[in-house]
């Protein structure tokens, strides 16, 4: 009984089988593949956030005025210089998990291990550095006033530095003051058991404005941006008018809704984005602790390979890829 | 993985290393100094490139072209410009010689970087197009945006 074909006259050809013309293994190519499709995943977002801003282009929010916060340095306007430090210390982090997979090449067990330690620890104080980051642009500083159009109006003065004078925000708390109000939070324990409502603005439009008429240095920038790349500061008589027919509402801060830096777009695309890419370092995190833990019980000793440390480095390397790019059209463009 | 053999040089062989682990930290240093210059640029930006290096052509079917072929020199500013190279060729060394590109067949580098590449840049091509458009049509189509 010969009638199964068991040989199909192609041994030893291209088609015979067996042939591997990428060299690489199949996990590992999966983990490119994978990367290749999460890559598109970003830069969907990314491109989402540039149709959004080419959309908005003459309104959108310099990012150098809203990421000044450096931790520990209160008051002082240090723009980039958080962020500029986030990005080397994930950086550094993608530099020892490279060393890990070196290591791991060379069967150097300790190493893989001090390596990867290392690594997650970086994981980890970026992860909390974005986390703090969210807290200050959530927690806002200045206030604002959104317009009935959902714009932003800021506050601010002219005040001379070095012979100059330059534009100085002022915050909301500093000029205006909240006036008694018979207006309370209507909780669904005093009113109907089905509506809520969020916390009262601290202060309302008429109250800012009796503020900025009682301050006369005092202006209103809008977030239309100008020639010179700055946004406009409008004179004495069109800040009252523009606050008084078009104020509607105190805002302090960012979240989903508002923005008090401009438009609540950029919230959003700063929230979905670096939220996204923050759960790829703490998903990195954790496989880094799982393959970290692998290590130390010998795993991979005994599998003679430490490919797994190569292929959780891959996605490593990945998300310090994505960071660069969001870095980039986030605080820099 | 003992065979693993690591190609050494970067800049097309202007920079040899003698080490993997070398090699690796070049390429910190590298993209150490590229990012210090980002965050150099970003901080204090030079006056000279806040605005695009290249004024429009006009006129013509011509003019029309060239200003698609050097569009980025046009319409972006030379800052943005700088900081897009400058992100690109980062991106470029974390790739090759972090996630060991370098060392990969050919065909498995193409494979990767050819589909993502394109793919990229027909998504970004198009949506930023459209936002272009759509800005157009608030500012000169009556939109109103206070009211």
């Amino acid at each position: 009984m010969n009638s199964t074909v068991v040989s199909t006259g192609t041994e030893g050809k291209t088609w015979g089988g067996g042939n591997q013309p990428l060299k690489a293994s199949y996990g590992k190519m999966m983990m490119w593949f994978f990367i290749v499709s999460d890559a598109l995943t970003f830069s969907g977002f990314l491109a989402a956030y540039g149709f959004s801003r080419f959309k908005f282009i003459d309104y959108w929010p310099i990012a150098d005025e809203v990421f000044t916060h450096v931790p520990f340095l209160h008051g002082q306007e240090l723009p980039m210089i958080y962020v500029a430090f986030m990005t080397f210390v994930l950086i550094m982090s993608s530099v020892t998990m490279v060393l890990a997979v070196d290591a791991g090449h060379q069967m150097q067990k300790n190493k893989v291990i001090w390596y990867m330690f290392f690594t997650i620890i970086g994981g980890i104080i970026f992860v909390g550095s974005q986390a703090w980051e969210w807290a200050t642009f959530i927690q806002g500083d200045y206030g604002a006033v959104q317009t009935k159009g959902g714009n932003i109006l800021q506050f601010g003065e002219y005040k001379n530095v070095d012979g100059e004078d330059v534009f100085k925000r002022v915050a909301v708390e500093e000029f205006a003051v909240a006036a008694h109000t018979e207006r309370t939070q209507h909780q669904n324990k005093n009113g109907l058991w089905f509506v809520d409502e969020s916390a009262l603005p601290a202060y309302s439009v008429e109250d800012i404005y009796h503020g900025l008429e009682s301050h006369p240095n005092i202006l209103v920038r809008t977030q239309t941006i100008n020639e010179e790349g700055e946004k406009t500061v409008l004179s004495r008589e069109e800040s009252l008018a523009q606050l008084k027919a078009n104020g509607k509402r105190y805002v302090k801060g960012a979240n989903l809704e508002v923005n008090e830096y401009g438009t609540p777009l950029f919230a959003d695309f700063f929230f979905f984005i670096t939220g996204f890419h923050g759960f790829h370092v703490f998903s990195g995190v954790v496989i880094n602790i799982i393959i970290f833990f692998n290590v130390i019980i010998g795993t991979y000793e005994r599998r003679k390979n430490y490919e797994m440390v190569e292929k959780v480095g891959l996605y490593w390397h990945f998300v310090d890829l994505v960071w660069v790019f969001v870095f980039t059209f986030f605080y820099l463009v | 993985m003992a065979d693993h053999a690591h190609k050494l040089e970067i800049f097309r062989g202007l920079i040899k290393f003698k080490s993997n682990t070398q090699k690796i930290w070049g390429v910190l240093l590298l993209l150490t100094i590229v990012t210090a210059v980002e965050v150099a640029l970003g901080i204090y930006k030079p006056e000279v490139l806040m605005s695009p290096s290249m004024t429009p052509f006009e006129r013509g079917l011509g003019a029309t072209l060239l200003n698609i072929i050097f569009s980025a020199f046009i319409y972006t500013k030379s800052l943005n410009l700088i900081f897009i190279v400058l992100t690109i060729i980062k991106a470029y060394y974390i790739t090759w010689d972090f996630m060991h590109m370098r060392d990969e067949t050919k065909a498995l580098r193409r494979l990767v970087v050819w589909t993502a590449v394109f793919l990229i840049c027909y998504l970004v091509f198009i949506l930023l197009q459209e936002g272009g458009y759509i800005e157009s049509v608030y500012t000169n189509g009556y939109v109103k945006r206070d009211f």
